[in-house]
C-alpha cells in the first residue's frame, strides 16, 4: 500500500476544512497542513502566492491550529512551517492541543534540531538530491514517521515530469532507513505519482493541489484530483 | 537553511577557511583592492562640519572606491573564492543595486556570467544601478514577490541557487545567510576597519577615536568598521533605518538561514522594512551585531528619512561629500547626538561613508528642499 499526502496551505480559504475530508474521502492515509509563513524561500510560486493569499485574510498559525482542533478529519495531520514559526515559544503545545501528529520544518536541517521543542510530535526530516552519503545516513536515523524526499534540487511547484534525481535519491534512502520514504516537490499528475510510487513509499503533492485550489476549484474537485493520484498509486501496489 | 543548501554552505565554508589561511589567496585579493579598488580609502578630517557641531568627525571615505561603495570590498573576495571554487557563474541579491553592481564588475572582471535578483520596487527606484549592471554584462532578474525589496531578492537568489548549486557560487551581498557568510563577508570587510585603524593612529593624538559610527542594514559596512575597533576602547554605534530597525527593534528570530533580531509581528510573520535608503530596507540584522548588542559591546540607533536626507544635503555643502543615504544615516546620528551626552563636545568621531550619493540624485530631487 503506497501512502499519499496531499498538502493544503491552512486558512487558504473560509472553511477550508471541508477540503481535509474531501482528501479523506478520496483515500489519502494523511495530510500536511502548512501553516502560512511570510517568507516561504523553499517555496515557488504557487505555494508562496498560497501563503500570500491565507495571510492576506488574516490567517495566522495560530488561526490553523484551531481550526484544526475543530475539525473532525479522521486521519493524521502533518503540520509545515518555517523555522521561525516552529521555533517560537509554545509551537510544541500548539501542536498538539490541534490534534497535529507530525512536523515538516524545510528551512530547519538535522543540525538545527535541538532549538526544536515539540514533545509527542514526530518530526520528519527532509533528505535532498545534494545529501552526501552520510549525512544521508544521519537524516534516516534522526526522522520521524517519514523521511521526506526531496524529488528535484529546486523549490516546490508543478513539473512536466519527475525528475531523475528522485529516482536516485528514493533508491538511496531505501537502502539507509526502514522509515517510509516519501517523495515530494514538482509530483503533479497520477501519472508521476504513480512513477514516484514505484521507487518510494508514497508521494506528497502539494502545488497541484494549491493550483487548483487558487483557481477557485472547490472540496468536491480536489478531492477527485487527489482519488486519481490514490487511483495511480493503487497500480503501483498491485503491480508489485 | 533548506537540505538542499548545506552542502553548497559547507563548501563555501571549507573553501574560504583554506582561502583565507593561503597567503597566496590574500595576496591576490590584496593586489586588486588595490589596483582595481583604488585601496586603501583615505581618512577626510569634515573640517567645517567639525567645527559646527564641536566634535571632531572623519570620514572612512568608502565612497572613494571603485564602483562607489565598500561592496566591491567584499565581492571580489568571494568571486576569487568562486574562481577558487571552480564554479563558472556568481548569483546576488541586490537592494540599491551597489552589490548588484559590484558584482557585475567583479564578474566583468574576473570573467564569471553574473545573474543579479532585485526587488522590483528597487528595480524602479534604483533604476541608474540596474543599467550599470547591464551595462556590465550582468543578468538583472525583477524580483515581484512579497514586499518587492532586499528580503525577498535574498529568498529569490537562495530558491535560484538551489537549482544551480553545482555550478553557481552565490555571492551574498551583507553580513547575513547561513554560515559562513556573516563571518566570511566581515573578514573580507575589516579591510575598511583596520585601515581605518592604523590611519587614526597615524594621525589622532590620541591613537583611537571616541566614537565608530557606520550604518547598519545587514550591516556589512558596520561589522567591517567594527572589526578595527572591537578590541580598542571607541564606542561602536550602529545607525539603522527608522523603518529598518532589527537591531533596535528586532525580535530573536530565523530567516535567510540565520539566527538574529528580525522585526516581526507577534505570530512570527516577518515585518516589511521601509526606509528611503534601499540599502537599509532588510527586516534584520547581521548575526554579529545582535551579539555585539547583547554584550553591550555596540549600541544601535535609528535615524529617519527626514534626518538622513538632511545629513546627505548637509555633508555635501560643508564639505563638498555627497554620501550615499545609507551612510547618511549615520551622519543623521552624529548631527542629532553631537553636544548631547550620547556624544560629548570635543568628542573625536570616525563615521564610515559606506558609498557615494550618485545613485540617490533621483531621490534627492524629489525629496531635499533645496534652498
Amino acid at each position: 500500500m503506497k501512502l499519499l499526502m496531499p498538502y493544503i496551505t491552512g486558512g487558504i480559504v473560509p472553511g477550508w476544512t471541508a477540503y481535509l475530508d474531501a482528501f479523506e474521502d478520496a483515500g489519502a492515509d494523511m495530510v500536511e497542513v502548512g501553516l502560512p509563513f511570510s517568507d516561504p524561500t523553499v517555496d515557488g510560486r504557487t505555494i508562496q502566492e498560497a501563503s500570500d493569499t491565507a495571510l492576506a485574510r488574516g490567517t495566522t498559525p495560530a488561526s490553523v491550529l484551531e481550526d484544526l482542533a475543530t475539525a473532525r478529519t479522521g486521519i493524521p495531520i502533518v503540520a509545515s512551517t518555517y523555522a521561525n514559526i516552529a521555533l517560537r515559544p509554545g509551537f510544541g503545545d500548539a501542536l498538539t492541543a490541534a490534534g497535529v501528529t507530525g512536523l515538516i520544518v524545510p528551512d530547519l536541517p538535522l543540525d538545527e534540531l535541538a532549538g526544536l521543542d515539540v514533545p509527542g510530535v514526530q518530526v520528519s526530516l527532509l533528505a535532498s538530491p545534494a545529501t552526501p552519503d552520510d549525512r544521508l545516513a544521519e537524516i534516516g536515523r534522526g526522522s520521524q514517521g517519514f523521511v521526506y524526499a526531496i524529488s528535484i534540487m529546486g523549490t516546490t511547484g508543478e513539473r512536466d515530469r519527475l525528475a531523475p534525481s528522485a529516482v536516485t535519491l528514493a533508491a538511496r534512502l531505501k537502502q539507509i532507513t526502514d522509515l517510509p520514504v516519501l517523495l515530494g516537490f514538482g509530483i503533479s499528475t497520477p501519472e508521476q505519482a504513480g512513477e514516484a510510487a514505484a521507487v518510494a513509499d508514497g508521494v506528497i503533492v502539494g502545488a497541484a493541489v494549491m493550483r487548483r485550489i487558487l483557481d477557485g476549484a472547490g472540496p468536491t474537485e480536489v478531492g477527485a484530483f487527489v482519488a486519481s493520484l490514490r487511483a495511480a498509486l493503487s497500480q503501483v501496489a498491485t503491480v508489485r | 537553511m533548506p537540505e538542499s543548501l548545506i552542502p553548497a554552505c559547507e563548501a563555501v565554508a571549507e573553501a574560504f577557511s583554506q582561502a583565507w589561511a593561503d597567503p597566496g589567496f590574500r595576496g591576490s585579493l590584496a593586489a586588486l583592492l588595490s589596483a582595481h579598488v583604488g585601496r586603501p580609502t583615505p581618512l577626510t578630517p569634515a573640517v567645517r562640519l567639525s567645527t559646527e557641531l564641536g566634535v571632531t568627525v572623519l570620514l572612512k571615505r568608502e565612497d572613494l572606491t571603485h564602483t562607489g561603495s565598500h561592496k566591491i570590498n567584499n565581492v571580489l573576495g568571494q568571486a576569487l573564492l568562486a574562481r577558487r571554487m571552480g564554479r563558472t557563474r556568481l548569483i546576488a541579491e541586490t537592494g540599491a543595486g551597489m552589490h548588484g553592481v559590484a558584482t557585475a564588475t567583479a564578474g566583468a572582471l574576473l570573467g564569471l556570467p553574473v545573474k543579479v535578483f532585485m526587488g522590483e520596487r528597487d528595480v524602479e527606484r534604483q533604476a541608474h544601478n540596474v543599467f550599470r549592471m547591464r551595462l556590465l554584462g550582468a543578468e538583472v532578474v525583477p524580483v515581484t514577490t512579497g514586499s518587492r525589496t532586499l528580503k525577498d531578492a535574498t529568498s529569490e537568489a537562495m530558491r535560484h541557487w538551489v537549482t544551480d548549486v553545482d555550478e553557481a557560487y552565490y555571492c551574498v551581498g551583507s553580513v547575513i545567510g547561513p554560515h559562513p557568510y556573516p563571518m566570511m563577508v566581515r573578514e573580507f570587510q575589516r579591510v575598511i576597519g583596520d585601515e581605518a585603524r592604523r590611519q587614526c593612529a597615524a594621525e589622532l593624538p590620541a591613537a583611537t577615536p571616541d566614537y565608530v559610527v557606520a550604518c547598519v542594514g545587514g550591516g556589512s559596512n558596520a561589522a567591517g568598521t567594527f572589526a578595527g575597533f572591537v578590541e580598542t576602547s571607541a564606542k561602536l554605534v550602529g545607525v539603522e533605518a527608522e523603518g529598518g530597525s532589527g537591531a533596535t527593534n528586532g525580535e530573536i528570530g530565523v530567516l535567510h538561514g540565520f539566527q538574529s533580531l528580525f522585526l516581526q509581528d507577534e505570530h512570527g510573520q516577518i515585518k516589511e522594512a521601509h526606509s528611503i535608503a534601499a540599502g537599509l530596507d532588510y527586516p534584520g540584522v547581521g548575526p554579529e551585531h545582535a551579539y555585539l548588542r547583547d554584550l553591550g559591546r555596540a549600541r544601535y540607533v535609528t535615524a529617519s528619512d527626514g534626518e538622513a536626507i538632511a545629513a546627505a544635503v548637509r555633508l555635501a555643502r560643508s564639505e563638498g561629500v555627497l554620501p550615499a543615504i545609507e551612510s547618511a544615516h549615520a551622519l543623521a546620528w552624529v548631527v542629532r547626538a553631537a553636544g548631547t551626552p550620547e556624544l560629548p563636545r570635543g568628542s573625536t568621531v570616525l563615521v564610515t561613508l559606506s558609498g557615494r550619493g550618485d545613485k540617490d540624485i533621483t531621490t534627492l530631487i524629489a525629496e531635499a528642499e533645496l534652498a
